[in-house]
C-alpha cells in the first residue's frame, strides 16, 4: 500500500477532493451568483438612489447639479410635502390597524374552529382574490363605490342616505361620493391587503399549542385571561409579520390613490411626477428615503418588541 | 502599471458615462439624406398607442398592411406611454422614427437624438397644412427635424342634460364657482387634469380675463404670472372632487359620478357619444391648450430609406383621415378631411380644426421665456407647486 494508489486520477476526482478539503470555496461558488445579484441589483440600486438624493436641482436652469447638498432633503419639509408624508403614513397606519382587527377573529376561527375539511376551503377563498389582477380589482371598486354605483344604491334602498351624507360630510375624510373620498381609498386598501394580514396570523395561531390553552384553563384562567396572556403573545409575531406587509404595501402604493380619492398625492405618486418630465430626480430620490426610514424604524421597533424571536 | 492605470481610466470613463446619461449627446450628422434608395426591409417606429394601427384592434383601421406590401418595409411599432418614455427610448437608440409631441420634440432636437429631414425627398410635403410646415416644435434655425403627423386640442366637454341647448362659452364653468343651467352649483361636479402642464390652462384663462398680468405665452410664465395662475388653481381646488388622469376613469366619472364639465380630449368625447352618454364639446372663447405631434427620425436610424418611405406614407390621405377618426385628432394634411368615410364630413371640425388659431400647443416650460429672457418658472417648479395645490396648499 503506497500513497500513490490513493491519489486522485481523473480531473473530476481532483476537483472534488480539492473542494472537499476547502468547504469555504464550495460555499463561495454556491453563493457567488445570488450574492452578486443581491449586491448589484438590490444594494447597488439603493446606493445609486441614495447618492442621487444628495444632488440638487439648479433652480435657474432646472439641471441636476452633481454636488453634495442637503437641499432636496430640506424641500421635504415644505408644508405640501409634510402633508403628503402624513397622509401616506396615516393611511398606512389606519389600514394596518383595521386589517389586524378584522383579520384576527377570522384567522382565529380558521386556526381553531374550522373543521379539517373547511380549513383548506377558507384558505382558498382568502387567497382567491390574489389570483386576479390588482388593477381589475381597483377599477371595479371604483365602480362599486361610485356615486351612482352599487353601494350607494343599496344605501339608498335602505333609506340610510342621511348616514352616508353624514359620513361624507366629515372634514378631512369626506367627499362628494365614497369613491371620491379618502374613505374610498381606505376601503380599497383594506380590501386588497387583507389576505396578507390573515395568512400570517392564521399560521401563527395554528402553532399555539392546544396544551397551553388547556393548562391555562386548568389553572383557573378565564377565557379573557387565557387570550391576553397566552394566545395573543404567542400569535403576536404573526400580527407583526402581517402588519409589515400591509403597512409597507400601503406606504409604497401609487395606483389606488390615483384611481380613488380626491387626487391628493401619496408619496409614490409624488415620486412618479418628480422623476418624469420634471427631471427632479434628486427630490424623487429624497422622497423615496422617507418610506425606507419609516420601515426601518418600524422593523427596529418590532424587533425590540420581540416579534422576530420566533423566526 | 500601465495596464492598471488604463483600466482605471476605463472605469472612470464608464462611471462618468453612466452619470452623464440623459445629459444629451453631441452627435452631429453630416447633413440629411440626399436620395432615397432601396428599402432595407424593415422600419422601427416608437409611437403613441393607437397611432399606427394595422387592423388588429378594429379591422377598418389599418394603414400599415398596404405600406408593407408596396415597399417591402416591415413596420415594427414600439408603443410608448409618455413623452419621457419616448425620449428615453430615443436616447437608447436602435429605432428609426418617433411620433413625438411638442413637449418631447425640442428635447430630442437639442439633445441631438434626431436628424434633419430633407423635405425634398417627401413628395407630399407640399400637401401639409402650411400653418404646421414651419412650426417651432420641429423646425429649429430653418431646419426641419420632423414631419407633422396630427394635432388635437384639450376641449371643454360638458353634459348636454345639464347645460341644455346652451353650450358653455367660457372655461369659467370649471374655474369659478357658479350655478350651472340645471340650477345647481358646480361644486364637486367639475374636473381638471392632474398633470402640472394644466397650469398652462389656468394661465390661458388669465391671459384672456386679466390682461394686466401681461401673459403672452401660457407655457412661459414669470414668477408673478405663475403665482396668479396658482391662485386661480387654488380657487378651482374648492370646486373639484377629483382630478382626472386616465381617459377611461374620466369617462367613468362622467357616466357614474355626476361630473358635468371638464377639460378633456376629443377621444373621450367621441367614445362617450358613441355609447349614448349625453355629452358635447366646445373650444371656449379663451382658446385651449393642445398638442401637435411630428414624426422624427433618429440620428443613427438603422433603416433610413424605409424611414423616408414611411414619412411619405404618413402623409397619405387615407392614413391621415382614418387616424383623425380613430384618435379624435386633426390631420396634418387638410385634404384628408374630405371624403373620408370613417371621419365623416364633419369629423375635422368636431375634432377642432376651426379652432387652430385659438390653440396654444404644448411644450415644456423652461427658465428661458419665449422672449429670450431668463425670468420664467421652469417645469420642475410647476410640478412641485401643482402637487401642493392638489393637496390643498
Amino acid at each position: 500500500m503506497t500513497a500513490t494508489s490513493a491519489a486522485p486520477r481523473t480531473l473530476i476526482q481532483r476537483v472534488s477532493n480539492y473542494l472537499y478539503v476547502r468547504p469555504r470555496v464550495s460555499l463561495l461558488m454556491l453563493l457567488a451568483l445570488p450574492l452578486l445579484w443581491f449586491l448589484i441589483v438590490y444594494i447597488g440600486s439603493l446606493a445609486t438612489l441614495m447618492v442621487q438624493s444628495f444632488f440638487h436641482l439648479d433652480g435657474f436652469t432646472g439641471q441636476v447639479v452633481r454636488q453634495f447638498s442637503l437641499s432636496s432633503y430640506a424641500q421635504l419639509f415644505t408644508p405640501a410635502n409634510v402633508d403628503i408624508v402624513q397622509r401616506t403614513a396615516g393611511m398606512a397606519g389606519v389600514v394596518t390597524l383595521s386589517a389586524a382587527l378584522i383579520a384576527f377573529p377570522l384567522a382565529y376561527f380558521m386556526a381553531r374552529y374550522a373543521s379539517p375539511r373547511m380549513r383548506p376551503l377558507l384558505y382558498l377563498s382568502i387567497t382567491l382574490p390574489l389570483w386576479s389582477s390588482y388593477l381589475v380589482k381597483v377599477y371595479s371598486w371604483k365602480l362599486i363605490l361610485a356615486k351612482e354605483g352599487m353601494v350607494s344604491w343599496v344605501i339608498n334602498t335602505l333609506r340610510l342616505d342621511a348616514a352616508l351624507d353624514w359620513l361624507l360630510g366629515l372634514p378631512e375624510i369626506g367627499g362628494p361620493s365614497l369613491s371620491i373620498s379618502p374613505i374610498g381609498i381606505y376601503l380599497v386598501f383594506l380590501y386588497v391587503w387583507l389576505p396578507y394580514m390573515i395568512l400570517p396570523i392564521a399560521t401563527a395561531l395554528e402553532r399555539v399549542p392546544k396544551s397551553l390553552i388547556e393548562a391555562s384553563g386548568d389553572l383557573g384562567g378565564r377565557p379573557g385571561v387565557t387570550f391576553r396572556r397566552i394566545i395573543l403573545p404567542l400569535a403576536f409575531p404573526g400580527v407583526v409579520a402581517g402588519s409589515i406587509f400591509t403597512f409597507s404595501l400601503t406606504l409604497g402604493d401609487f395606483i389606488v390613490p390615483s384611481v380613488m380619492g380626491n387626487s391628493s398625492y401619496f408619496i409614490g405618486q409624488a415620486v412618479l411626477s418628480h422623476q418624469g418630465t420634471s427631471g427632479n430626480i434628486p427630490l424623487a430620490a429624497a422622497m423615496t428615503t422617507i418610506p425606507m426610514l419609516i420601515m426601518g424604524i418600524y422593523l427596529y421597533a418590532s424587533r425590540r418588541a420581540g416579534a422576530f424571536d420566533a423566526l | 502599471m500601465l495596464h492598471k492605470s488604463k483600466s482605471l481610466i476605463q472605469i472612470l470613463a464608464i462611471c462618468s458615462l453612466l452619470l452623464a446619461a440623459c445629459g444629451g449627446g453631441g452627435a452631429t450628422a453630416g447633413g440629411p439624406l440626399q436620395s432615397v434608395g432601396e428599402g432595407e426591409g424593415r422600419v422601427d417606429i416608437i409611437a403613441w398607442a393607437g397611432y399606427i394601427e394595422r387592423g388588429e384592434t378594429v379591422a377598418e383601421f389599418d394603414w400599415v398592411t398596404d405600406f408593407e406590401a408596396a415597399t417591402g418595409c416591415m413596420v415594427n411599432v414600439k408603443v410608448a406611454a409618455t413623452s419621457d418614455e419616448m425620449v428615453a427610448l430615443m436616447n437608447e437608440g436602435g429605432f428609426d422614427l418617433v411620433t413625438a409631441s411638442g413637449d418631447a420634440s425640442n428635447r430630442l432636437i437639442s439633445g441631438g437624438r434626431v436628424q434633419e429631414i430633407n423635405v425634398d425627398l417627401i413628395p407630399s410635403w407640399s400637401t401639409v397644412d402650411p400653418r404646421l410646415q414651419e412650426a417651432p416644435w420641429h423646425t429649429v434655425d430653418g431646419k426641419h427635424y420632423g414631419v407633422p403627423y396630427q394635432w388635437g386640442s384639450n376641449v371643454l366637454m360638458y353634459r348636454t342634460d345639464v347645460f341644455g341647448d346652451e353650450a358653455p362659452t367660457s372655461w369659467n364653468v370649471i374655474f369659478e364657482e357658479t350655478t350651472l343651467p340645471d340650477g345647481e352649483s358646480n361644486i364637486g361636479r367639475v374636473q381638471a387634469y392632474d398633470g402640472a402642464i394644466y397650469i398652462a390652462d389656468a394661465a390661458l384663462y388669465l391671459k384672456y380675463h386679466n390682461p394686466e398680468l401681461g401673459i403672452t405665452d401660457p407655457y412661459s410664465l414669470t414668477r408673478d404670472q405663475f403665482n396668479a395662475a396658482l391662485d386661480l388653481l387654488r380657487q378651482q381646488r374648492e370646486l373639484i372632487g377629483r382630478y382626472w388622469h386616465d381617459a377611461f376613469i374620466q369617462m367613468d366619472d362622467f357616466t357614474n359620478e355626476g361630473v358635468a364639465a371638464s377639460g378633456s380630449w376629443p377621444f373621450q368625447v367621441n367614445i362617450l357619444k358613441s355609447s349614448d352618454v349625453p355629452v358635447a364639446s366646445v373650444v371656449p372663447v379663451e382658446g385651449a391648450t393642445g398638442w401637435a405631434d411630428s414624426t422624427m427620425m433618429h440620428i443613427e436610424a438603422p433603416h433610413p430609406n424605409c424611414a423616408y418611405m414611411w414619412l411619405e406614407h404618413s402623409l397619405n390621405l387615407n392614413l391621415q383621415g382614418d387616424l383623425a377618426a380613430w384618435f379624435g385628432t386633426v390631420p396634418a394634411v387638410l385634404a384628408a378631411c374630405e371624403g373620408n368615410e370613417l371621419l365623416g364630413p364633419e369629423g375635422c371640425s368636431i375634432n377642432g380644426l376651426d379652432a387652430f388659431d385659438q390653440i396654444s400647443f404644448w411644450r415644456t416650460p423652461t427658465s428661458t421665456c419665449s422672449d429670450g429672457t431668463e425670468n420664467c418658472v421652469p417645469y420642475h417648479e410647476w410640478v412641485t407647486n401643482y402637487i401642493a395645490v392638489i393637496g390643498g396648499r
